[in-house]
Parts: C-alpha cells; structure tokens; sequence
C-alpha cells in the first residue's frame, strides 16, 4: 500500500527517487500527456456549462483520479515513489528546504522568472516545458509575488469546519466545502497556492511545476481530513443535475469512475499521519 | 524589456507575426476597428509595448463563432499582438484566462493588461481551446 508523506520529512533519498522518477516521465512524453489534459479540462470547464475537472463538486474526485494515475506512472518508473503533500500551512515560505536545489530548485530570478536551479531547471535539459500558454520553454516561479501570504492553518481549520460539502449552483459562486477549498470563495485556500508560486503554476498549464503534484496531494489530505470531520457529510449532488458529475455519475476523460468510486483513499494510499489499515499491514 | 519603446516592441511583434505567416488576423482586427461606430466594449490599446485587442461577443459564426466551440458563446474575443487569449467568466462576472487561471479580474482590459505583465514578453501560444486531450 502506497504511503503519501510529508515532504518536509524525505530523506535526501527519497527525494531524489521522486524528482528522477519525474525526470523520466518527461523524458518519455508521459508527463506532458497529463499536462495536456489538465489544460484541457481548465479550458473547457465552465461555471455555465459542462464541468468536470474544476468549478465544480467532482473538482475533488477529478483531481483524486488524477493523481492516481500519475502517481501509477511514477510508480512504473520506480516502485518505492509516492506523491508527497506539500503542507503549505507549515512549510510557507520561499526558504523551505521544498525549495532548495536538492529537491525543486528555487523561485526563478527577477528578469524572466526562469528557475536557475535544481534538476528542473531549464540548463538542465532535462525538463523543458513544452505544453505551454506562451513561447517560454523554460520553468519559472515567483514565490510570494502574485500574493505574499500563502492559507494559514486557521483558515484551512475554517474550511474544514464547514458541514455542505457543495451546493447549488454547484459551479465557483458555490458556498459549501468544495468551493471555499477550491479558492473561489471564502478565504481561497487552493487557488491562492497557485498564485502564490506564480509562473506555470499561475496558469492553466499549471502541471507544468512539480510542485503542480505535491500541492494537490495536499488538497486530497484535506478533503480526507473533511471526511474524518465531518462523518455525516455527503458528496453532493446525488443524482440529476444538469452539467455537473452526479455522485454516481462518470467523469471524462477516464469515463469509468465516479465520484463514489473515489470516496475513499485508504483504497488506495494512506496518509503518513494516519495509521496503517489491518488489511495492507498483514498482506506486508 | 523596459529599454524598449513601444513602438519597437510593436514594431518587433509585428514582423515576428509576419514570419509566423498569421498577418491575416492582425489586418482582420485593423479592419473591424476601422468600422464607423465601435461597439461597446472594443478596446484597441498599447500596454507596456504591447497592443491589446479586445471586440465584443458576437452572436454566431464571424471570426468568434469559428474560433469557439460550445459553451463559449457570448464572450468577447481579447488579442495580445494579434494572438487570441483564452478567456472565461465567472458566474459572479469576474474574468480569469489562460494566463492568470487562479486569480480573478473585474473586467476583460484588467484581465488582459495583466496577462501582458506575465508574457514579459512572450507570445502568446496558437489558441487551442480543446487543448489536444485525447
Ligand atoms: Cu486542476
Ligand atoms: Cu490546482
């Protein structure tokens, strides 16, 4: 069973597993691939229209599915490779060793945002950005300019605290969960992360930036810590709303999962802050 | 970028344009601004060096109705030196493209300048609106 940890707490092993693991997914075209189809899904996902990826109650789920697929890719690369979570409550500033140029390399200097360091850097070679908005080959970053402070945990344990998982009319002017997770209401948890790191992260080719995965991850813990808090709480809508995935419905682009198929986690990784299942620890 | 003028940065673009055989959609949107009464809504406006185009929501086929596909309808077409930017609105009426995904703006010329400030300089990417998912 995959463990998703902490990225503050790899060993300098393990991050190296990870970031080669990602070199070479790009190396063979597949990382693009997912790039790709997440701008895919941000173009076309509309408040007024159909919705799957983003805006909207599957938002989870989606990206759930999403990371799971990416995660198996990784994990064809090398066995031993999980998604880590970046807690972006703790770990919240451009010094964090996420940052250092053994793990993502580092904001990107001041004339054109390019990162200068670590293994995605451009002069690398190794990890040109090819699914792109604009003519600009090369990763970049502005930590902390596009907006100075990322979420607090006061603002997270906010969000958690709130009962509805997502309400009418199911789309980015919702109340509820979802949307004041996603960023477009309330204190804007996951959409000012994006903002915070700036660059690729900032756009709909947003997969571009590793830490694309590992924020993300860190959403995912948060919806699972939602669902511990709120035992009661159902995925909404149940069933017969226009343009918008149903708990029972498909979401594109797989077409054979649903919301309900992905509810729970612990079907497919645990947590490092949670306890190992009974069933994974005896087939260990 | 700062050490150049607008109208070499403009100048510059436009020849790169030339080069990429894509001068239609530039003389295209010349054309439209030339028209006697400008809609609503038009804005055709330099930026730090670079020019902005923005034309109203036309109601099927025309240049808009051919770049779009369903649930589109009824935005406004916003060029950065002739290149398409990808635009939505939110259900609240603020605006969000490509460029700035995750931050949202009052309107399409904030949008839009803000845009230019990330390019520094790029050009804008074909318009794909699909984004080739397979
Ligand atoms: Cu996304
Ligand atoms: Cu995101």
């Amino acid at each position: 069973m995959t463990v998703r940890k902490n990225q503050a707490a790899l060993t300098p092993e393990e991050k190296r597993a990870f970031t080669n693991a990602l070199l070479e997914l790009k190396r063979t075209g597949a990382y693009d691939r997912f790039v790709t189809t997440h701008n895919g899904f941000i173009m076309s996902d509309t408040d007024s229209g159909d919705r799957v990826g983003h805006r909207s109650p599957s938002f989870l789920p989606w990206h759930r599915r999403f990371l799971l697929e990416f995660e198996a890719a990784l994990q064809k690369v090398d066995p031993t490779v999980s998604l880590p979570y970046w807690d972006w409550t703790a770990d919240r500033t451009s010094r964090s060793s996420l940052w250092a140029a053994d793990f993502l390399g580092g904001t990107g200097r001041a004339r054109d945002g390019q990162v200068m360091d670590g293994p995605f850097a451009y002069a690398t070679g190794k990890f040109n950005v090819n699914v792109r908005v604009d003519g600009r080959a090369y990763l970049r970053r502005a930590l902390g300019e596009g907006v100075a402070e990322l979420p607090t945990k006061a603002e997270v344990e906010a969000v958690l605290a709130m009962p509805v998982y997502d309400m009418a009319p199911w789309n980015s002017s919702s109340n509820g969960f979802r949307n004041n997770l996603e960023g477009w209401r309330g204190a804007n948890l996951h959409n000012r992360v994006h903002v915070w790191v700036g660059g690729q992260m900032g756009t709909g080719v947003s997969p571009n930036d590793p830490v694309f995965w590992m924020h993300h991850a860190y959403v995912d813990k948060l919806w699972a810590e939602w669902q511990a808090r709120n035992p009661k709480s159902a995925y909404l809508p149940a069933a017969g709303t226009v343009n918008v995935v149903d708990l029972h419905d498909t979401m594109r682009p797989w077409n054979d999962v649903t919301p309900a198929d992905m509810l729970d986690h612990r079907k497919f990784y645990t947590f490092d802050t949670e306890p190992v299942p009974a069933a994974s620890a005896s087939q260990r | 970028m700062n050490k150049i003028t607008r109208r070499q940065a403009l100048g510059t673009t436009a020849g790169a344009l030339s080069a990429l055989g894509i001068a239609g959609a530039t003389a295209h949107a010349a054309a439209a601004d030339s028209r006697a009464s400008i809609p609503t809504g038009t804005v055709d406006e330099v930026y730090q060096g670079r020019r902005i185009q923005i034309t109203p929501a036309t109601t099927g086929g025309g240049h808009h109705g051919g770049h779009h596909g369903g649930g589109h309808d009824g935005l406004p077409t916003v060029r950065i030196d002739g290149r398409e930017l990808h635009v939505m609105r939110n259900a609240d009426g603020t605006w969000i493209s490509v460029v700035n995904h995750y931050e949202t703006f009052a309107d399409p010329t904030s949008l839009a300048r803000a845009a230019v400030r990330e390019l520094q300089g790029a050009v804008l990417a074909p318009f794909a609106p699909m984004g080739g998912t397979a």
